[in-house]
């Protein structure tokens, strides 16, 4: 009957729970910046293919010619100083399966932010990325048994290259945008994940990205193919230390649902607010095949995401959910596209921002239905909550519908948490943080009920505690 | 309500501006428990500003003094006064999206016992108050206000009187928007708060709520002053001649 978990540890902020480092003791760090040598040493140590080296000079290339966004935030965009990043970080010699063998520093990391208790608790498979490298993998016997393929990135390309040459950098081509081309030249890590026909993973898998490192850039790499009539569902997570100077975050995620596959793939982002979080997701999703992105932006110092669904096959269907949490300083740039490729696919997508004081919210949304995909079906819904006077949002719905038979919806709204609803809250007993508080939970219950319990449970403590000191 | 029932609350002088409009110009009352008033006015006399001027609302300033079971709680917040048994009852009760009724209403009875209700006796005495009021149970997983019809906000109004338990309560146009069966259901709830002892004051334009329930003292309000108190046939004799012949009373500075 109640939808607002109760959450104890008031008064705890992000710099105790999450903002702390460890000293930076690593096995290996490039030099700082960006160069050709760089790109030629991450391949070198990782031992890879010919193919992959070369996919990643040309990236390179592709990179450098490519100019920088000239829309979204760009006088944040272009704080970002591309030679003081460093671009490669191993801290351990080498991967490991039990959290025995994790080195003690990096153990304990992951201790304080509740990982291997998780895994315990609830979850199917987990892969815990600190800086460039996955540290510690683990995924249930009954998995592989089915035929799960879950793994990080790198492991793929060694032990399933075939599979990884046939789809990497197909939904997201290395040229798609100056970000995706920094991930293909510099990437590390990730999760790869392959689900076999008629197969159901069917508690979530897991992955935590940690940066630990200042000035640090962290280049997962994600790929998840379920194969015709599998299921599957992921979960991300990440955190970093509260440092006054910028990281980099740029992750490239590809997904491919084959014929009437189903995959869900979950963000809690919860970034330190010096990360620049600028990550490209897409998916493919054939007949039948359903794609959900569950996404959810707390933290970091500027987000741009926008999860995208191409539909392919007929009677497809994508959705979006989002939230995003804009506190002072922190310009949540997010939002999703759909491409309508084929008939009578379907699609849904639903953002709701909050900017706080300085905060700023922005919906970058684009829904495209190409010349002869009939009988499609979009629905788009936007809600945007400020508070106080300062909090800004802005909303860009984009649609470009090129056939007839087709049916849109489209719904935008901005409220102020206002007077009226503080004041009728009030007046029961509830104190004015209470008050908001409640207003906001209920604002996010539509995303918070489509995450596992845990999860939901964390998200409301997040919102609790940056709701904290809110002005009147 | 017997003679010697306690004072539950009183408030002396008030005065409330909205902007830099004097809208209630001095206004004395003083309530028992278990005691009803009915405040009756035309449209736009100042009612409703009294009634939130009194509980708080930030956009009313409020000027005077108010106690509350005898203490002082002139220069207290809405939500300090509500835990110390102040209540009222929207005239347009606000939606908040995504907040069941139940979890609102179990923070609401938590925050005004001072302690954390349990879920089960929670609930139990929940669903008796609704079913009281011819709720259906399902209501209290719906979203707070959201959506609601007219009725359907005046009876949650009312369910919230009945499971906060007040010493005192506003009602601010409770009968506006009802059809005749929620008007009935509506009273009921309110006679059966004035059996808990809830002193009340019932700002209402209408005579038609104070058909099914009986006030002990009846206030003409008009242009931000009571101008006339007396006796459930003094809210007759309005029915009949209007509020017209008061005027010169009101002209003349009230009562």
């Amino acid at each position: 009957m109640a939808s607002t978990p109760h959450i104890a540890d008031l008064g705890q902020d992000y710099a105790e729970r999450y903002g702390f480092h460890d000293p930076e003791e690593y096995f290996h760090r490039a030099p700082k910046g960006l160069s050709h040598e760089v790109v030629e040493m991450i391949s070198r140590l990782k031992k890879e293919p010919e193919w992959m080296r070369t996919y990643r000079h040309k990236a390179l290339d592709t990179f450098l010619a490519k100019p920088m966004p000239t829309w979204g935030d760009t006088a944040m965009l272009e704080e970002i100083d591309f030679a003081d990043i460093t671009y490669y970080v191993r801290a351990t010699e080498k991967q490991s399966t039990t959290w025995e063998e994790v080195p003690e520093n990096v153990k304990r990391t992951f201790d304080r932010l509740g990982i291997p208790e998780a895994e315990r608790k609830f979850l199917a498979g987990v892969t815990a990325q600190y800086e460039s490298e996955v540290v510690y993998h683990s995924v249930k016997e009954e998995l592989t048994k089915q035929g799960v393929i879950f793994l990080d990135m790198d492991s793929g390309l060694r032990e399933h290259e075939e599979i990884v040459r046939k789809h990497f950098g197909t939904v997201i081509p290395a040229a798609d945008n100056k970000f995706s081309a920094l991930n293909a030249a510099v990437w590390s890590g990730g999760s790869f994940i392959y689900v076999p026909p008629r197969t159901e993973v069917a508690i979530p898998l897991q992955a935590y990205f940690r940066i630990n490192a200042e000035r640090m850039g962290q280049f997962e790499r994600t790929l998840i193919i379920a194969d015709e009539g599998a299921k599957v569902h992921y979960i991300e997570g990440c955190t970093a230390p509260v440092y006054s100077t910028n990281s980099l975050h740029s992750a490239v995620v590809e997904l491919i649902a084959m014929k009437g596959a189903r995959i869900r793939y979950t963000t809690i982002q919860n970034w330190s607010n010096n990360i620049y979080n600028l990550v490209t997701k897409r998916a493919v999703a054939d007949e039948d095949a359903v794609v959900e992105w569950v996404d959810g932006n707390i933290g970091s110092k500027l987000t741009m995401k926008y999860p995208a669904v191409i539909l392919k096959g007929e009677r497809a269907h994508g959705e979006v959910l989002s939230i995003a949490f804009a506190g002072p300083g922190q310009h949540q740039d997010a939002g999703a596209k759909v491409t309508h490729l084929a008939s009578h696919t379907t699609s849904k997508i639903t953002s709701k921002s909050i900017s706080k004081d300085s905060g700023r919210s922005t919906y970058r949304g684009l829904v495209k239905v190409r010349k002869g995909a009939v009988g499609c079906k979009t629905a788009v819904q936007c809600d945007a909550l400020l508070i106080g006077s300062q909090a800004r949002t802005d909303t860009y719905p984009t649609m470009e519908i090129a056939e007839n038979d087709v049916r849109v919806e489209h719904e935008a709204r901005v409220s102020k948490l206002g007077d009226e609803q503080l004041f009728y809250l009030r007046s029961r007993g509830l104190s004015e943080d209470q008050a908001r508080l409640m207003i906001v939970n209920g604002f996010i219950e539509p995303f918070v009920k489509e995450l596992p319990m845990e999860y939901a449970v964390e998200l409301n403590r997040l919102i609790e505690l940056e709701m904290e000191g809110s002005v009147g | 309500m017997t003679n010697d029932a306690k004072t539950v609350f009183t408030c002396a002088n008030v005065r409330v501006w909205v902007a830099d409009k004097d809208v209630v110009k001095g206004v004395d009352l003083a309530v028992r428990a278990g005691e009803i008033h009915a405040i009756m006015g035309p449209n736009g006399s100042g009612k409703s500003s009294l009634a939130n001027g009194l509980m708080g609302h930030p956009l009313y300033r409020l000027e005077g003094s108010l106690t509350l079971n005898g203490e002082d709680v002139t220069g207290l917040s809405p939500d300090e006064k509500a835990r110390r048994g102040m209540f009222l009852a929207f005239q347009y009760p606000v939606a908040v999206p995504g907040v069941t009724v139940a979890s609102f209403l179990r923070a609401a009875v938590s925050a005004r016992r001072g302690a954390e209700v349990p879920v089960r006796e929670f609930r139990k005495e929940l669903l008796e108050k609704m079913a009281q009021l011819d709720m259906d149970p399902a209501f209290a997983g719906r979203y707070l206000n959201d959506g609601f019809s007219g009725g359907e906000k005046k009876r949650l109004e009312i369910l919230q009187l009945l499971m906060l338990k007040p010493s005192f309560a506003l009602l601010d146009e409770t009968d506006s928007g009802l059809d005749i069966d929620a008007l009935k259901i509506v009273a009921e709830g309110i006679n059966a708060a004035a059996q808990q002892d809830v002193g009340m004051v019932m700002v209402t334009h209408y005579q038609r709520l104070l058909n099914y329930v009986k006030p002990h003292v009846v206030h003409v309000f008009m242009d931000g002053r009571i101008v006339r108190t007396g006796g459930p046939e003094l809210a007759l004799e309005l029915e009949e001649r209007g509020y017209d012949w008061l005027e010169p009373v009101a002209a003349a500075g009230g009562a």
